[in-house]
């Protein structure tokens, strides 16, 4: 019989001590996890990155929903524990709503809001929430904290009606916070309540040389000040009251001062509680059944804000509760942090301050260019650090501080690295568990594996096995060096991730650039992002992106077209083009089909045939009679040439069918004249069945709606059947036809703005997740839906039907043919 | 046989800006290229692969793409991106707007010519002339 495992907690350190008793012994345990978070467990180290918008929030995730089920747990995610008795073994959850913020507290309201599962071994990971300083306005509206998605999504919403936004705490947190607002288009005023910015980590030196670089970034920061109350009016917050009786106007706060553990469960059931769950070196509190791991814990009095340790204490309890090592213990850890701001470079150890006189202290200072380092040496051994402004030897130096080793003789090195060039620490002479990427705890052995075992050769691709290397990214250097200590060489393909291959900038960014540097025209991005050097396996994919970017002022340049979308047909393999006409939802007319017979006579087509897509395909046309052809056939462009909206098939629904409950036909048509030739990063193709019998399909497209009973629509999205089959997922179920195509067009224009390129629907809305598409679409969980809304708007009425180029083709020799060259002898016959 | 001769395609604005196009010349058919920095090439139009027509490939970086399959030539040396794949390059550049290729021109042999250059006439509309002579 398996023993019943139940998990309370699903963040960081809940999740990953789950992977790591999988990983020791998958058959021990039937496992249950309480999340008060309606996810799976996401990286909140990068919500500074979500906030910033370097990345999106669906980018982050550790273990999507999926993950419990391969590995059969059973996921309670939205579910807050509110009580454990431990004289029944019995755990008691309550169901959040979704107004409910997960770390806050509530009471049940039914029985059918309580969720009850008993256990052998109880695992406590609750973390820990925001500290709340005891003024009064914080229960104002506008008022924020910054721990979890829910309220990134939040504070960036609300952002977009502030002018001033002020972060109170100037800690590791509050300025990641600050910076990340900034990119929302708001002033940005930090607070801090010491005299000075970052007082855990950093002196007082470099605190005012950091000030100083945040100021010349556009925030504005004022220390020694404490804040005593928050104005509102209206309920809303207006401005900050200081001791002093000075005042600063404010929309929004975000209050960053600190975290406590969570720790009321334990405490209630009777566990010995500090500060923190107090648990020994084995990670148990004082019932044996009962482990915590995390924030929450508390040990050797010591409680750690930062993942690494949380790491270490997981797989500890792993070894200890699946019994693979049951003398593994935990003797707590050192501890570093990086300052994830974009343009500060900051890396602080141990100690900030010496207090033995028999300390070395080494200091190098360069005020012009912002770089201040400080080395505290104990013993031949780091006690302390601070990098600066140049963080160039930070991971050799942090590996030295973590696994306690001795410094070289010529102290320079350590701030500035070897002379000779190589790398200080030696990576072949670490220990083989010596952990690498502190924020996902991957050590060295596991990363040797993957590049022996897996053939893992580049950074990237040990990092999407392993994990290492995908936080706060300061271990690449090191993975690097193991690389070519392992096999010599290290390959470079970041650009996996990058949009084009040409550009070295992910989508969300290239976008950015995009819109900073007002870049319009392909050239002018090569120009500007690419020094000038074209790419031709970019051209296309920045074509498509610019013209999303720029519905309508977009430079269009042919040669970075594809050949069909400079001619707006399908090349086939002999190299004569297919035609076909758009024939709306496949209904068409016998004069239609009439001119469509006289053109493939005319024009000597060598094949007619029916499409899938319910349309008439005319093959092998010659380039140079396109133009023709279109203007006898008389009918728009059906674009089945390009990555763009295809068609809208439909069945024929509530006109003839005995069946039909909704007008397929009507709407199809609607659809289909409304996103005609809408481009995006693949095809698209939809279809629309009167009934749920699905005569048209559109349960595999990439869109599709299906009318129910009621005189209601089901939208499915991400639908396929091509090489992939797969069934589309429900994304909402709507009453009216302007509904259907309120939601299709916000969708189409999410999959345009987020999609990779050639990424087709099924692997966009697989890779986000449904769940997920549904909040930012239906709910507005992002506030972006009026957005979106806009936007398609702006796209649709910048359609131009492509076929009117037969009449002013859009550059010269546009469907010129081969040209002839005559050669002429003129022999003089003179032998 | 075969004679090297400078045969005169046409204006160089008849190639659209960044694109390809063909000319075919006796058996030939020639892609000739314009990159956005005004560098002309010219390779043979077939794809090595599948005879995809090269002069419809997108082309960056003095690169082309086939259209059908994605197969790479460099455009200078004509050397593919698969396997030994490659293709015919001529010499080619331009002279008063006007684009020029040197180009192996197959000759009567019955007029038993032995040792001969051409020189090359500029006729408005690009049909090309050479005159033979004893060395
Ligand atoms: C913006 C930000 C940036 C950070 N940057 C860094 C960094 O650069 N480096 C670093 O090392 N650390 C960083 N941290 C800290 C790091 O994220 C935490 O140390 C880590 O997440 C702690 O993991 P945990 O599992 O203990 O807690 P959490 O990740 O908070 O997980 C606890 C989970 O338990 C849930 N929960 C609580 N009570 C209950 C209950 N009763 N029932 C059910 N579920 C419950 C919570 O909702 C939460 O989802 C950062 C934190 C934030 C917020
Ligand atoms: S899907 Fe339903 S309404 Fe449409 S044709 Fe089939 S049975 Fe009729
Ligand atoms: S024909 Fe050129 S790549 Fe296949």
């Amino acid at each position: 019989m398996k023993r019943k495992l139940v998990v309370i907690g699903n963040g960081m350190a809940g999740a990953r001590v789950v992977e790591e008793i999988l990983k020791r012994d998958p058959n021990k345990f039937k496992i249950t996890m309480f999340g008060a978070e309606p996810y799976g467990n996401y990286n909140r180290i990068l919500l500074s990155n979500v906030l910033n918008q370097t990345q999106e929030p669906q980018e982050i995730f550790i273990n999507p929903l999926s993950w419990y089920q391969e590995n059969d747990i059973t996921l309670h995610a939205g579910v807050k524990v509110i009580d454990i008795d431990r004289e029944r073994k019995k755990v008691e959850g309550l169901k959040l709503s979704k107004a409910d913020v997960a770390y806050k507290d509530q009471v049940p309201l039914s029985e059918e809001d309580v969720v009850k599962e008993s256990y052998d071994d109880l695992i406590i990971a609750t973390g820990s929430r925001p500290f709340v300083p005891p003024i009064e306005g914080t229960e104002l509206k506008g008022v924020f904290l910054f721990r979890t998605i829910d309220d990134c999504h939040q504070i960036a919403a609300y952002a977009k009606h502030c002018q001033k936004a002020v972060v109170i705490g100037g800690g590791l947190l509050g300025l990641e916070a600050a910076r990340g607002l900034m990119t929302h288009n708001v002033e940005v005023c930090v607070i801090e309540a010491a005299p000075q910015l970052m007082p855990a980590q950093l002196d007082l030196e470099a605190a005012q040389i950091l000030k100083r670089s945040m100021e010349a970034m556009g925030l504005r920061v004022f220390t020694g000040v404490v804040t005593s109350k928050l104005v509102g009016e209206n309920g809303q917050v207006t401005s900050l009251l200081f001791k002093d009786g000075s005042t600063l106007e404010a929309d929004m706060v975000v209050i960053s001062a600190g975290i406590r553990p969570i720790t009321e469960l334990a405490f209630k059931c009777g566990l010995n509680v500090n500060k923190g769950i107090i648990c020994d070196d084995q990670m148990k509190t004082t019932d044996l059944n009962i482990f915590s791991v995390g924030e929450c814990v508390e040990h050797r009095g010591v409680i750690y804000g930062l993942v690494e340790p949380i790491w270490q204490q997981a797989r500890v309890l792993a070894d200890v509760i699946t019994e693979v090592n049951p003398k593994s213990t935990y003797e707590g850890s050192r501890t570093g942090t990086k300052l994830k701001v974009m343009g500060v470079e900051l890396v602080s150890m141990g100690e900030k301050n010496s207090n033995d006189l028999n300390d070395e202290i080494i200091v190098y200072r360069d005020p012009h260019r912002s770089i201040y380092k400080k080395l505290i040496v104990r013993h031949n051994k780091i006690h302390g650090g601070i990098l600066l402004g140049d963080i160039e030897s930070s991971d050799s130096l942090m590996q030295y501080f973590m696994s306690d080793l001795d410094v070289p003789e010529n102290r320079t090195e350590i701030l500035f690295g070897a002379v000779s060039g190589t790398s200080l620490v030696d990576v072949s002479t670490l220990p083989e568990n010596a952990q690498i990427c502190n924020c996902n705890g991957v050590c060295k052995k596991e990363i040797v594996s993957a590049i022996k075992d897996q053939n893992c050769i580049s950074v990237s691709a040990v990092g999407s096995k392993t994990k290492a290397g995908k936080g706060c990214g300061s271990c690449r250097g090191l993975i690097a060096q193991i690389i070519e200590a392992t096999v010599g060489k290290v390959s470079y393909d970041a650009s996996e991730h990058f949009y084009v291959p040409g550009i070295a900038l992910e989508k969300s960014q290239l976008v950015r650039e995009i819109q900073d540097k007002q870049l319009k025209s392909v050239s002018a991005v090569f120009k500007e992002l690419a020094d000038g050097k074209e790419d031709a396996d970019s051209k296309a994919g920045l074509a498509s992106l610019l013209k999303t970017v720029w519905p309508d002022a977009y430079e269009d340049e042919r040669d970075a077209r594809f050949i069909n979308d400079r001619v707006h047909a399908n090349i086939q393999k002999d190299g004569t083009f297919s035609v076909v006409p758009r024939i709306y939802a496949g209904v068409t007319t016998p004069d239609e089909l009439m001119r469509i017979a006289q053109a493939a006579v005319k024009y000597q087509v060598k094949m007619v045939k029916i499409t899938g897509g319910q349309r008439i395909d005319l093959l092998g046309v010659k380039k140079e009679d396109l133009p023709k052809i279109w203007k006898d056939l008389g009918m728009p462009s059906g674009h089945a040439y390009t990555k763009a909206f295809r068609t809208c098939k439909s069945c024929v629904g509530t006109d003839f069918c005995r069946y039909g409950v909704g007008d397929s036909i009507g709407l199809a048509q609607q659809i289909e004249y409304r996103f005609q030739g809408i481009e995006s990063p693949h095809k698209m193709k939809l279809a629309t069945a009167g009934c749920p019998r699905n005569c048209s399909e559109a349960y595999v497209k990439d869109i599709g709606a299906v009318a129910i009973e009621g005189g209601k629509w089901e939208i499915y999205v991400g639908g396929a059947a091509g090489a992939t089959v797969r069934k589309g997922d429900l994304l909402c179920t709507v009453d009216s036809h302007e509904d259907v195509l309120k939601h299709i067009g916000r969708f189409i224009q999410y999959y345009r703005e987020h999609a990779k390129y050639l990424e087709r629907t099924y692997g966009f809305v697989e890779r986000i997740g449904i769940d997920l598409l549904k909040g930012i679409l239906i709910e507005d969980s992002l506030g972006i839906c009026a957005q979106l809304d806009a936007a398609i708007q702006r796209a649709v009425e910048a359609y131009k039907d492509p076929w009117q180029e037969a009449d002013i083709p859009a550059y010269d020799h546009q469907f010129s043919g081969p040209q002839l060259i005559q050669v002429i002898h003129e022999v003089n016959n003179n032998g | 046989m075969t004679k090297q001769t400078i045969i005169n395609l046409g204006a160089i604005e008849d190639i659209p800006l960044g694109q390809g196009r063909c000319f075919i010349v006796q058996n030939d058919e020639i892609a000739v290229f314009r990159s956005r920095s005004q560098a002309i090439f010219a390779i043979e139009n077939r794809c090595p692969h599948r005879r995809g027509l090269l002069a419809e490939g997108i082309m960056g970086n003095d690169k082309v793409v086939c259209p059908l399959h994605g197969h790479k030539f460099d455009l200078a040396t004509g050397k593919g991106s698969e396997g030994m794949e490659c293709v015919r390059t001529f010499k080619v550049w331009q002279e008063n707007g006007q684009i020029l290729l040197e180009y192996p021109i197959a000759i009567n042999v019955e007029k038993k010519c032995e040792d001969h250059y051409a020189e090359i006439v500029l006729s408005a509309n690009s049909k090309i002339y050479y005159r033979e002579e004893r060395k």
